[in-house]
């Protein structure tokens, strides 16, 4: 039975981190002024700690002395399907797996860490949002989540050729790199294609992109299941194996780095013969080494919005900032920027969520008060969800802001292309 | 039992239970963690773990820069509270006496003035926690019973210890004073005030887990 398989499923990843956090929750309440769905709805259920609830007494009944007494005694109340239905919304709707939450609890609860676990639970239970479900599956039927297949992405490439009069190296064996995108950047932001073929091309990498294997988004992490997620991420894998390339670039998309990065070789349960890079640093280390030549700087106030899962949850800090600074003279930082940075609020499955899209577009008004703050009309960020997120907040609270990609508005600022392509 | 030998065998078997329980429950409850341990990461590592680890035990002891109303509130409160309790403990001459005498080692104690207003400090701060934990409506959804009962449980040593100095039958306040400990003693490993000890191992995971990956948490 689903209620069954989710509760199984929830004990098996119960491991030591998350017994040490249930063991230590002194439910003070803090991670609460961390969450913005807390905080722009001041509704207590978005307590992060509460999202995990069911779990918990799942923990309790197991792995406690008296949880254990009391549950055999019948004194403790068993999880219901009832009850993970209800908390559903709550798992999901209400949670980017942001990790701010993990940054503020004083006893060091990695509280994302465990909403991440839960959803194992919650989609092998059955107890999954419809908008995350589809997504997931068009991603393992059709290859992304959005529906792009290889056609689409092959008319964005014969576009892009002719706009920048570069070859697309597809399927290049013996490439150095493999470029994967996230369906936005392919769907929405197709801008990005020709951005980094002329990056590329001026750098003088060798890279290729794969006709099987250039989907990057994975639905199986948002959704919680490791054995989707281990199947998406294997796809690349198998073309960055065929392709003997050294390094997969991974997109603007946050949660496409953590699954590549982070979470893929423990997916697919073996170390990665290759190494994972995401655009920005790579932008960075060929800035930093020479290779990536900007000229002029734009005044213009900028910002930057990091992305969580490539920032707090993905560890590429400074490279924005430091590519940034390069073209941008009148730089400036949220009030809360960096690892404290709020998110956008269309991460984690919510922005292939329907259901939550209400709740989304209203803790949106955090990322308004923070913009207001510095009163800038110029958002750069480095995740093509983030940004279609952004873009449909400032629609909707009328602001007067564009977002615009990073590794665009570099390509924008390169210096002149050296007439003899680099070997 | 006449109150004289109800108080010899608190100070002694009871005592000797209590501490056992409290010992070896919470060494159980911390390697609990170990002993599930975790999937070894086989992504390739950016920074370190141990480090990372340590840094976040220490770090998140220290005041955080951004909070809101509530949240300095519930640090300050914290705060207060587990630095009077630990310096009640740790201070008062008579339980350095009762250290010295079991295992021989001893340290300076401070005046018991300077105990007391620790004392009612820290009571006063565990009272402002309850209000506090009933008032406010994220914490009183996330509060179980377990809360309630141990807050219980943590309060009446501070009381009865502080109402020693008034106790008309000295001897009967200590025998409550004593068995109060003795079932908080027991109930740590128990409940969330294993906390004491866990909180170290979760910083550290936390710490170790962004630390990983290039974070400081
Ligand atoms: S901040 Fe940490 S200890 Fe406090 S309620 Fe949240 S998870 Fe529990
Ligand atoms: S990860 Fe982010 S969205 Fe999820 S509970 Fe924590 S703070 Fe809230």
């Amino acid at each position: 039975m689903n209620l069954q398989r989710g509760i199984h499923s929830m004990i098996e990843q119960i491991d030591g981190p998350m017994a040490s956090f249930f063991s230590s929750c002194v439910h003070c309440g803090l991670c609460a002024d961390a969450c913005l769905f807390y905080t722009e709805t001041q509704e207590p259920k978005y307590t992060p700690i509460y999202k995990l609830a069911p779990m918990r007494r799942i923990w309790q009944q197991q792995f406690t002395f008296w949880g254990r007494l009391l549950f055999k005694l019948g004194l403790s109340k068993p999880v219901t399907d009832e009850e993970l239905a209800e908390w559903e919304p709550l798992v999901y709707d209400s949670c980017t797996l942001c990790g701010r939450c993990s940054l503020a609890c004083p006893v060091g609860n990695d509280i994302t860490y465990m909403v991440r676990k839960m959803r194992e639970g919650m989609a092998a239970s059955g107890h999954a949002p419809e908008g995350i479900k589809e997504a997931t599956r068009r991603a393992i039927e059709l290859g992304s989540p959005m529906g792009v297949t290889i056609n689409t992405l092959k008319a964005h490439i014969k576009h892009a050729e002719k706009e920048t009069g570069i070859a697309f190296p597809l399927d290049l064996v013996g490439a150095d790199y493999l470029l994967v995108l996230s369906s936005a950047e392919i769907a929405v932001f197709s801008e990005i294609i020709p951005a980094v073929a002329r990056i590329f091309h001026q750098a003088g990498i060798s890279w290729t992109m794969a006709s099987d294997g250039f989907e990057a988004t994975n639905s199986g992490i948002q959704i919680g299941s490791s054995d989707l997620a281990a199947e998406l991420v294997n796809r690349i894998v198998k073309s960055a194996e065929h392709l003997k390339v050294r390094y997969v670039i991974s997109p603007e998309c946050g949660h496409a780095y953590t699954a590549l990065r982070w979470e893929g070789p423990n997916l697919i349960g073996r170390p990665f013969p290759f190494e994972v890079v995401h655009i920005i640093e790579l932008l960075d280390q060929l800035q930093s080494s020479g290779r990536l030549k900007t000229t002029g700087t734009t005044d213009a106030r900028m910002t930057f919005h990091d992305p969580c899962q490539m920032v707090r949850r993905g560890g590429v800090i400074d490279q924005p900032r430091n590519l940034l600074n390069k073209i941008a003279s009148n730089f400036v930082e949220m009030p809360e920027s960096g690892i404290q940075n709020w998110c956008c609020g269309g991460g984690g499955g919510v922005s292939a969520n329907p259901r939550a899209d209400e709740l989304r577009l209203k803790v949106f008004s955090r990322k308004k008060s923070q913009l207001d703050a510095i009163a800038v009309k110029t958002m750069v960020t480095s995740c093509s969800n983030c940004r279609s997120m952004l873009e449909e907040g400032i629609e909707h609270y009328h602001m007067d802001t564009n977002v615009i990609g990073l590794t665009e508005l570099i390509a924008e600022h390169l210096a002149e292309p050296s007439e003899e392509p680099k070997p | 039992m006449n109150q004289h030998a109800l108080l010899f065998f608190l100070r002694g078997q009871g005592l000797k239970f209590a501490v056992i329980v409290f010992t070896f429950g919470l060494i159980y409850r911390l390697l609990h963690p170990v002993l599930l341990g975790r999937k070894k990461n086989l992504a390739a590592p950016r920074g370190g773990e141990w480090g990372p680890g340590m840094r976040t035990i220490w770090h998140r002891s220290l005041f955080p820069v951004r909070l809101t109303p509530r949240g300095h509130f519930i640090i300050i409160a914290g705060y207060i509270f587990h630095l009077g309790f630990l310096i009640t403990l740790l201070f008062l001459s008579q339980h350095i006496e009762l250290v010295k005498n079991t295992f021989g080692i001893y340290w300076p104690a401070l005046p018991p003035g300077a105990i007391s207003i620790a004392a009612v400090l820290s009571i006063a701060a565990l009272a402002a926690l309850f209000v506090h934990r009933i008032t406010d409506p994220v914490k009183r959804l996330i509060s179980d019973f377990q809360d309630y009962l141990v807050w219980v449980l943590t309060l009446l040593p501070l009381l009865t210890g502080l109402a020693l100095d008034m106790a008309a039958d000295y001897q009967r306040m200590l025998i409550v004073h004593i068995i109060s400990v003795e079932l908080l003693l027991i109930a740590i490993p128990f409940t969330k005030l294993a906390h004491m000890l866990t909180t170290f191992s979760s910083r550290w995971y936390n710490g170790a887990i962004a630390g990983y990956k290039g974070v400081k948490a």
